[in-house]
């Protein structure tokens, strides 16, 4: 992997025109009686993606993934998978595997027999079947687990299992549904990295839903924000969080303070924005779709604030004042809670990079908060 | 919680049990008398074991009864399973409700309106009473027992297990017998085991539909009390009863074993992980 990144050659598909989907998902609706499930969805995933479906409770995701793996028919639209149309093709026939959220391990069958169980109903000849699964027992490091059965592994192995299950027949496309969901942080954290690796080893577009937004951004090469069925915005984690197109966005993944405002200067390369909300204009260094004098919304990142007892040397712009109403000291950062003077609430967050008495900033300060012309956001929506 | 046995107690649980085994301890007390008399006790003596061992018809009953019982058991656990499977699984279709109803019509419907019907329904296509005709008898009131026990389990089965086979390349007929049933297959040993129990012991709905000379162990029983119980029959009994409690006692060690293996292996694995 090392080696490999040395010389890393940015891995951008859906950048290429040239680029060929390997998953199209077109106009696809699914609708469970009345309730609409998934929203006529749109979507083109490429080989070799690590692609994160991310959204709250109830947003389709998981429908979405059954309907990938062939659990459930589109109800219209249709599902292809390398120029194949999936529509009548049933599970048992896709060159697609899924790793469930429970696992699903078969209770009556060691791990060994479990992840067998793909190659026998390919009838994969007896030697290269053993010599498959010991080969993914390895990469999952269960050698010494292969003759237990699922009851007799903690939680963490029974994961590994069922991601060996899922890949010991090569798939197309590798679906995971929550699959880090039942481990704890520390365990969670150190299989999102092995995920990663196994993902760039095999060779295989894994296909993954979560809700936990850091998840997403640590192992994506492109995530989806999912909303009511529908896409809110498909980009790279750094886009997504830098760049959200819309509010729904910007507040679902992080932390983020919103002004409204009017826009009251639009030019290509910048615009300003009157904001009567933040009590400043707000001047941001990239052109917008939104015509002069529409209301829009600024975002700005907590962490992207300056915060300062004396007032900055531009302060007619990007700055907003106010009392410290409260502080959290999260060991790395503090997070201050700013009330303005209309009384909305700001956050910022500095990293403590001094200890702390050498930072003078407390409660009910009057403090200066203020940012770069390329910090904010103008969305439209 | 650890409160001990109080007076009280003592005395509801003598009673109680006393009550529920004090004619059985009779039974197996008198089995072993000398005496031909049932209710006077002449010595210790195992001749009856002896003379049972040498009627005929006694052995014959015993081993239509356990053909009986195992066949209508058997052939119970393949209809039932696949009652129970229907009602557990297609939750809505038209009719449901009644066909769920007439499941477990029999397990309420009196034995001799049952016996009765069947009677009736034999003689009408004219089907000479037999082991064939006690067979189908007994199998019909034995698989709604099953479909019910099948049907408790599989409301309770992990559906996604049978979805991960059939990701796996399984087609959902193969499902079915390669994970579903293995799965579920200690339902259908306790399904198969209260068949044959009931079975077992069944005299109202045999009588109804046995022919001539297809009489069964507890049939058997039933008409030779009616001529005054004999020490013999009394020995018969002590023998099924040992062979029920054999059982009962085996079954229950074994399950008994595997559970507290299970846990031990759940635990050993969770410290593991550690
Ligand atoms: N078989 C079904 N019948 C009826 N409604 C369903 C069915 N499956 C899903 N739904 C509904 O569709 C919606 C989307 O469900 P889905 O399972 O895809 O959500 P999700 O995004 O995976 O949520 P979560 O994060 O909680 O897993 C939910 O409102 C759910 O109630
Ligand atoms: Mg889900």
């Amino acid at each position: 992997m090392n080696t490999a990144s040395a010389a890393r050659v940015p891995f951008e598909p859906w950048n290429d025109p040239k680029a060929k989907p390997y998953i199209r998902i077109v106009n696809v609706t699914k609708t469970f009686g009345d309730f609409v499930a998934v929203d006529n969805m749109n979507l083109d995933i490429y080989q070799r993606e690590f692609f994160s479906l991310l959204g709250p409770s109830g947003c389709g995701k998981t429908t979405l993934l059954r309907m990938l793996a062939g659990f459930e028919r589109p109800t219209s639209g249709r599902i292809e998978l390398d120029g194949v149309d999936m529509s009548t093709v049933p599970p048992y026939e896709r060159p697609v595997n899924m790793m469930f959220q429970s696992y699903a391990l078969f209770p009556h069958m060691t791990v060994e027999e479990n992840i067998a169980f793909g190659l026998r109903q390919d009838g994969v000849p007896k030697e290269e079947r053993n010599r498959r699964v010991e080969e993914m027992l390895t990469l999952v490091q269960l050698t010494k687990f292969g003759k237990r059965k699922p009851h007799q592994l903690s939680g963490g192995q029974r994961q590994r299992v069922a991601l060996a299950r899922s890949l010991v027949k090569k798939p197309k496309m590798l679906l995971l549904d929550e699959p880090l969901g039942a481990l704890d942080k520390k365990l969670r954290e150190q299989t999102q990295f092995e995920l990663m690796n196994i993902q760039e080893q095999v060779g295989i577009t894994f296909v993954i839903v979560t809700h936990d937004q850091e998840e997403a951004m640590t192992v994506s090469s492109r995530i989806a924000v999912m909303n009511h069925g529908r896409i809110a915005q498909v980009a790279t984690p750094t886009e997504i969080y830098e760049y959200p197109n819309s509010r729904y966005v910007a507040e679902f993944i992080g932390d983020v303070n919103v002004f409204e405002g009017r826009l009251s200067d639009v030019a290509p390369d910048h615009v300003v924005i009157t904001s009567a909300e933040a009590g400043t204009q707000v001047y941001v260094d990239r052109g917008t779709s939104a015509a002069l004098g529409a209301t829009v919304w600024v975002a700005v990142r907590p962490e992207k604030l300056d915060v300062s007892l004396t007032a900055p040397e531009q302060p007619d712009f990007n700055c907003v004042k106010g009392t410290v109403w409260d502080i959290g000291y999260l060991g790395n950062l503090t997070i201050y809670h700013v009330r303005l003077a209309d009384g909305k609430k700001v956050t910022a967050a500095v990293a403590n990079r001094t200890r702390l008495r050498d930072r003078p900033i407390t409660w009910n300060d009057e403090v200066y908060l203020s940012w770069a012309a390329d910090s904010a956001v103008v969305l439209v929506s | 919680m650890t409160k001990g046995l109080t007076k009280i107690n003592l005395v509801a649980l003598t009673f109680g049990f006393a009550f529920l085994y004090v004619p059985i301890l009779i039974l197996v007390f008198f089995s072993f008398n000398e005496s031909r008399l049932v209710n006077v006790w002449g010595g210790f003596s195992v001749k009856w074991y002896g003379e049972l061992f040498q009627n005929e018809d006694l052995l014959q009953a015993a081993w239509i009864s356990l053909l009986l019982a195992a066949a209508a058991s058997t052939l119970s656990v393949i209809l039932g399973t696949v009652a129970g499977f229907v009602m557990a699984r297609f939750t809505s279709f038209r009719g449901r409700t009644l066909f769920s109803g007439m499941i477990y019509a029999p397990l309420v419907m009196p034995e001799v309106i049952t016996g009765l019907s069947l009677l009736l329904l034999f003689v009408s296509i004219d089907w000479g009473r037999g082991l064939g005709t006690m067979i189908i008898a007994h199998t019909s009131f034995c698989m709604s027992y099953v479909a019910v026990v099948v049907q408790s389990r599989l409301v309770s089965f992990d559906r996604s297990i049978e979805e991960a086979a059939q990701d796996l390349g399984a087609t959902p007929f193969k499902t079915f017998f390669v994970i579903t049933l293995p799965v579920i297959a200690p339902a259908l040993v306790s399904g198969w085991l209260l068949s044959f129990t009931l079975s077992l012991d069944n005299v109202v709905i045999t009588s109804f539909t046995s022919g001539p000379g297809w009489d069964t162990l507890p049939v058997k029983i039933f008409s030779a009390v009616k001529l005054g119980v004999k020490p013999e029959i009394n020995a018969l009994s002590t023998i099924m009863i040992a062979i029920v409690a054999i059982g009962v006692v085996t079954a229950s060690i074994v399950q008994k074993r595997a559970m507290v293996e299970r846990q031990r292996a759940e635990r050993m694995a969770a410290a593991a992980n550690d």
